[in-house]
């Protein structure tokens, strides 16, 4: 349809030459200045994610292994999906299941089970970027060795984040990380488990994504 | 579109029907209170919204003002990372090279997230008469589809519904939805379960997009039920339908928006997910489509584009608050429209897609109270877009498709006599001695007359005119 593309940007050329618009300069200060103390950060994003019903742990680098198994032990959850090649699941395979849990590894193709992806995993681990204290979100950089499915599927998502990682705001990470010299395949923003309110605006958690969030800081 | 223009579209009588409907008002005015009321706590800070409006408008200003150049840097780059580009100036062709792009890949079953631009271009029903079937997986949209109706907000497109309703729904149309009763949470997991399936099983995921980064070839998505990530990573193949429109220049540009959209939507601070896709899968990933294509849409774009006081509707975010904030929309509802995009945005927007003979009402069903400009966090003019549309709609020109189609004689001629009575001192006398002295005796039921008093009291002339009481005190006339 090459020839749609040439109309339209033939139109657009012409008819903005014809009357140019001249945009008045992109303040970013109200961006800039959304800033907390570092000691208001992490309170702050705990607020606003309890608020959508995420749930918290707290633990140390030595110990959070155990906190994460004990925890799902306690839930119920039977398997927990994780990344063998990064260096939180060699952590938490090292450590070995705790109880009646299976760990399980992504470490294949999604193509190859996601019959068991879908109907056999109770929780999924993964690691974080950071959080943002603006708005209580969690940054994701899926990866080949983490992959995107695993904070998405499974019902439960359990996420490591460390308590030094924390940025006041989406714009401050972004700028901070230079995240425009190279983004990844998927960068992800999540501040809750997956939720609707498209039935008479009640709110109902667990739509399609995790009914879950576990975020578990790491100290 | 040539095919389907024309026949204008009868607002009025639609929207005498929804107003007899109380169990519609009364769903409309509950969800309407409560989605205006979350948003002022967003922002609640004066200082705040005013200059993040600023930006964020200043953001899709600077967009236009670029935008060919950033839709060519946009193809650049997202072809550059792996993402196919498509154009398509009618809605027929971007149902086309959807269609082709299913059938190479061979698949018979799509699931979708939301995308406006797909409602645009009745995508389902022409998939479907090609045997396809396209499931909606954004809840909203999926009670939609399965009642056989269309969207009615384009952020909340089942909210004309109530809970009873839409339990009603689910047992005619599911067969295990016996058990789940009218519970809202019962109601979601039922369809959590179903569409699991789906989204298993499909061939291509589809969705829109909020923001198109033009300096990385990035695709912004945000939603919070998760079918979007699903739609966007699940499905071997990924198809994106933006309107030309939805480029922005840097990723830095994108934070503003993310910023202001969920506030004035829905009153959340952030949705569930920000989805920042920006390449299919790579060698080595384990998930993740093997391709995506984007289909950028035109149709009409560029003729709102070329008008520099039109341009403006193209700044939209599409947050839905002015529906949200509209007297109108909040008292007919959204399918009263019967347009992809109702209340205050679709007024200006689909006249100008569309064409006046098909969309010559769509204007004029506006109290132009203002409250739609106040709230929106880009600043565009709706009103002034709609005064300009209603003399486009009278006066034959090339701005707007069919502009004149809603021109009238009589009204022409009206006009020429108040004209002619307001440039001639002596016919302005004596035309409102007549009316002060006899303009009280013509009947409430006169032609024209009538459809003012239908509503309203006949006003009543004053026995003096004005200039007679000026002149009784000693104001000579000018
Ligand atoms: S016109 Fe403004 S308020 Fe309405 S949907 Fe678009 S951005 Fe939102």
């Amino acid at each position: 349809m090459s020839d749609a593309r040439a109309a339209i940007l033939g139109t657009l050329r012409r008819t903005r030459d014809a009357h140019p618009l001249t945009p008045p300069p992109s303040d970013f200060a109200p961006l800039a200045e959304k800033q907390w103390p570092p000691e208001e950060r992490l309170p702050r994003i705990r607020r606003l994610m309890e608020a959508v019903h995420t749930e918290f742990l707290e633990a140390t680098e030595a110990d959070w292994p155990t906190v994460v198994t004990d925890f799902l032990t306690r839930e119920g959850a039977a398997t927990l999906l994780y990344a063998p090649e990064t260096i939180d699941g060699a952590v938490l395979a090292n450590a070995g299941p705790g109880g009646s849990l299976h760990l399980i590894p992504y470490d294949r193709p999604i193509d190859d089970f996601k019959q068991q992806m879908f109907e056999g995993i109770d929780a999924g681990l993964t690691g974080t970027l950071g959080a943002i204290a603006d708005t209580g979100s969690l940054i994701l950089w899926p990866s080949a060795q983490e992959p995107r499915l695993l904070s998405l599927v499974p019902h439960i998502h359990v996420a490591l984040l460390r308590a030094d990682a924390l940025y006041d705001s989406f714009w401050q990470a972004m700028r901070d990380g230079r995240w425009a010299d190279g983004m990844p395949t998927n960068a992800l923003l999540i501040s809750g488990p997956s939720k609707t309110a498209d039935i008479e605006q009640t709110l109902a958690y667990g739509v399609h994504g995790p009914k879950r969030l576990v975020v578990v800081i790491v100290r | 579109m040539a095919d389907h223009a024309a026949q204008a579209v009868n607002f009025a009588a639609a929207s005498k029907a929804a107003l007899q409907d109380s169990e519609l008002r009364g769903n409309f005015r509950r969800a309407m209170d409560g989605l205006m009321t979350k948003r002022a706590v967003q922002f609640a800070d004066g200082q705040e919204w005013h200059r993040m409006r600023a930006l964020a408008a200043s953001v899709r200003l600077r967009a236009l003002s670029k935008l060919p150049e950033l839709l060519e840097q946009l193809e650049t780059n997202l072809t550059r990372n792996g993402i196919q580009v498509h154009w398509a100036a009618t809605t027929a062709e971007a149902n086309a090279i959807t269609l082709e792009i299913m059938r190479k890949a061979n698949a018979t079953l799509a699931v979708k997230g939301k995308s406006m631009v797909t409602e645009e271009m009745h995508l389902n029903a022409f998939l479907e008469d090609h045997g396809i079937e396209v499931l909606e997986s954004d809840l909203g949209e999926y009670i939609v589809q399965l009642d056989g109706t269309m969207p009615s907000h384009i952020i909340m497109p089942a909210i004309h519904l109530n809970t009873k309703q839409i339990a009603h729904l689910f047992k005619q149309k599911i067969k295990d939805a016996a058990s789940t009763g009218e519970d809202a949470a019962a109601l979601t997991d039922l369809a959590r379960r179903i569409l699991r399936q789906k989204f298993m099983n499909a061939g291509v995921g589809m969705s829109g997009v909020n923001a198109a980064v033009a300096e990385t070839g990035t695709l912004c998505l945000i939603e919070n039920e998760g079918n979007g990530r699903m739609c966007t990573t699940v499905p071997p193949v990924h198809i994106a339908f933006m309107g030309l429109e939805k480029v922005v220049e840097k990723l830095e540009d994108v934070p503003p928006i993310i910023s202001l959209l969920p506030r004035s939507a829905t009153g959340q601070p952030i949705t569930t997910y920000v989805n920042m896709i920006s390449s299919p899968r790579k060698e080595g990933e384990k998930d993740g489509p093997r391709e995506i294509h984007v289909v950028i849409l035109d149709n009409g774009r560029s003729s709102v584009y070329a008008d520099p006081e039109l341009r403006d509707t193209l700044r939209c975010i599409r947050c839905g608050a002015c529906m949200n904030h509209c007297p109108v929309y909040t008292k007919v509802g959204g399918h009263a429209y019967q347009a992809p995009y109702p209340g205050p945005i679709g007024k200006i927007l689909v006249p100008q897609m569309e064409g006046l003979a098909k969309r010559g009402e769509m204007p004029h069903a506006c109290t132009m109270c203002n409250a739609c400009v106040e709230i929106c966090p880009v600043k565009i003019p709706i009103v002034e877009i709609m005064g300009r549309l209603r003399v486009e709609a009278v006066r034959p020109g090339t701005a707007v498709k069919d502009a004149g189609a809603q021109a009238s004689r009589t009204e022409a001629l009206v006009w020429k006599g108040w004209a002619a009575m307001n440039s001639s001192p002596l016919a302005y006398r004596l035309a409102t001695t007549a009316l002060s002295t006899v303009g009280n005796a013509a009947p409430a039921s006169l032609p024209l007359l009538k459809d003012w008093t239908n509503v309203r009291s006949k006003p009543r002339f004053a026995a003096k005119t004005l200039h007679d009481l000026a002149r009784k005190k000693g104001i000579p006339d000018v």
